[in-house]
């Protein structure tokens, strides 16, 4: 262990050379990250290790010592997650400093082959254990990266639009889970009563698939805006999903469908007494003018 | 003993449940119902549940006996202002209240009751909803 301390400090600069001459270009990734700014990353790290190895040994990483070490390399991997890097990659990273480490152990102790060993098999499992701990800060920055866009994409994807005085609109975007159906409902609930509306539109020509499921969410929100006295009418129903519908079975019968927005809603204003009337004649077209003039 | 008031209004009666509902409550009140309406002859029950924040199976089966005995007696029922919540609670109860119309506030439900109940005349509202 003291032997690996002494050759990783007596042997920085010529690792870290080497360390960067090596890199493959997985790891390089000029496209990504700049040369300075990978030189000066793995300078950064080396020494980090190097201190790490000095204050607390290479056996335990939770040592206060390999703190340096630890949190710059959880920094570089959130980093690079974010620039969208792979999980491989950055392990790789790390892992390709085993070459040039054991290059300059072999250089110096080659007299012992027993202390070659051993310290060669310190050096691999310390190298291993900073992967990890690389690899593990990448995946939970990348986690942490997809509950946000989870949380956003549900609070963008649920607007509630009103159409008319007493009608709503609801077009659903994106397929229709179980904790999205809550904000959904939600949602419409609270808008029905905020607005006092009557009639409430569903259009579900973002939703990708309809399943039993998927169905019986809608049919959930549906009777619930039913039980506060709104009534519901879902549009929107491509082909495709009109005959996924039969084929599974799906009693929509006591709901109002409807092909298209438009459809439902002349719908909700005839319902609630109203109609669209066209205030002047339909404009002429220059061809249909031409024909006129030729009657003449 | 603390009561739910039935109030007439002509040939209708209004409930405006404005406490919580607790068991007995609600088996009162369904007393309460069937004898009013076969005492006065009413032909339109309005329950107004806006004040109602909690609902357990039972309420929610309450209601639901409520309207059925008032139609078997010859009155039309309509729940009004149910708050969003009670509606999301009844329905994953699976308590889809089949027989039981609804509308959003009292105003719409008179309408609704004014429009379908024979002997009252129309409300002066500038819509009529249709069923």
């Amino acid at each position: 262990m003291n032997e690996l301390a002494e050759v990783v400090s007596k042997n920085q600069s010529q690792i870290l050379v080497d360390w960067i001459r090596d890199m493959g270009s997985s790891v390089q990734r000029p496209d990504k990250i700049g040369k300075e700014q990978l030189e000066e990353q793995c300078r950064m790290l080396l020494s980090s290790v190097v201190e790490g190895i000095r204050v607390s040994g290479a056996a335990d990483l939770k040592d206060a010592g390999w703190n340096g070490a630890r949190e710059f390399l959880e920094e570089i991997s959130a980093s690079r997650a974010r620039q969208g890097f792979s999980a491989g990659e950055v392990a790789t990273f790390v892992l390709s400093l085993k070459r040039p480490v054991f290059t300059s152990i072999r250089r110096e102790l080659s007299q012992s082959q027993d202390k070659l060993f051993e310290t060669i098999w310190v050096a691999t499992e310390l190298l291993d254990r900073l992967a990890l701990v690389t690899t593990d800060a990448f995946m939970t920055a990348r986690e942490e990266l997809i509950s946000r866009q989870q949380q956003e994409l549900l609070e963008l994807s649920t607007p509630v639009v009103k159409l008319w005085d007493g009608i709503l609109a609801l077009p659903i975007i994106g397929t229709l889970d179980s904790a999205r159906t809550q904000v959904v409902m939600e949602s419409l609930l609270q808008t029905v009563v905020a607005t006092n509306s009557k009639y409430a539109i569903i259009d579900i020509t973002g939703v990708p698939t309809v399943d039993t499921l998927v169905a019986q969410h809608l049919l959930k929100t549906i009777t619930a805006a039913r039980l506060m006295g709104a009534e519901c009418i879902i549009s929107g129903i491509r082909p495709q999903i009109a005959q996924t519908i039969v084929h599974l079975g799906i009693n929509l019968e006591d709901v109002i469908t409807k092909a298209k927005l438009s459809d439902a809603f002349a719908l909700a204003l005839q319902k609630s007494g109203r109609k669209v009337v066209r205030e002047t004649a339909a404009p002429v077209s220059p061809i249909s003018s031409l024909f006129a003039k030729r009657e003449e | 003993m603390e009561r739910i008031p039935v109030l007439r209004m002509g040939s209708l009666l209004l409930i405006t449940i404005q406490v919580d509902m607790h068991d007995k409550l609600a088996l009162q009140l369904q007393d309460d119902v069937t004898e009013r309406i076969s005492e006065w002859g009413s032909t339109g029950v309005l329950i107004d549940i806006s004040s109602l924040e909690i609902v357990d199976s039972f309420i929610g089966r309450m209601l639901g006996n409520i309207a059925a005995m008032s139609s078997v007696l010859g009155a039309d029922t309509v729940v009004v202002g149910m708050q969003p919540a009670v509606a999301i609670t009844l329905v994953e109860l699976g308590m889809s209240l089949p027989g039981v119309r609804t509308a959003l506030s009292v105003e719409a439900g008179m309408e609704l009751l004014f429009g379908t109940v024979p002997g009252t005349q129309s409300g002066p509202g500038d819509e009529h909803p249709q069923s």
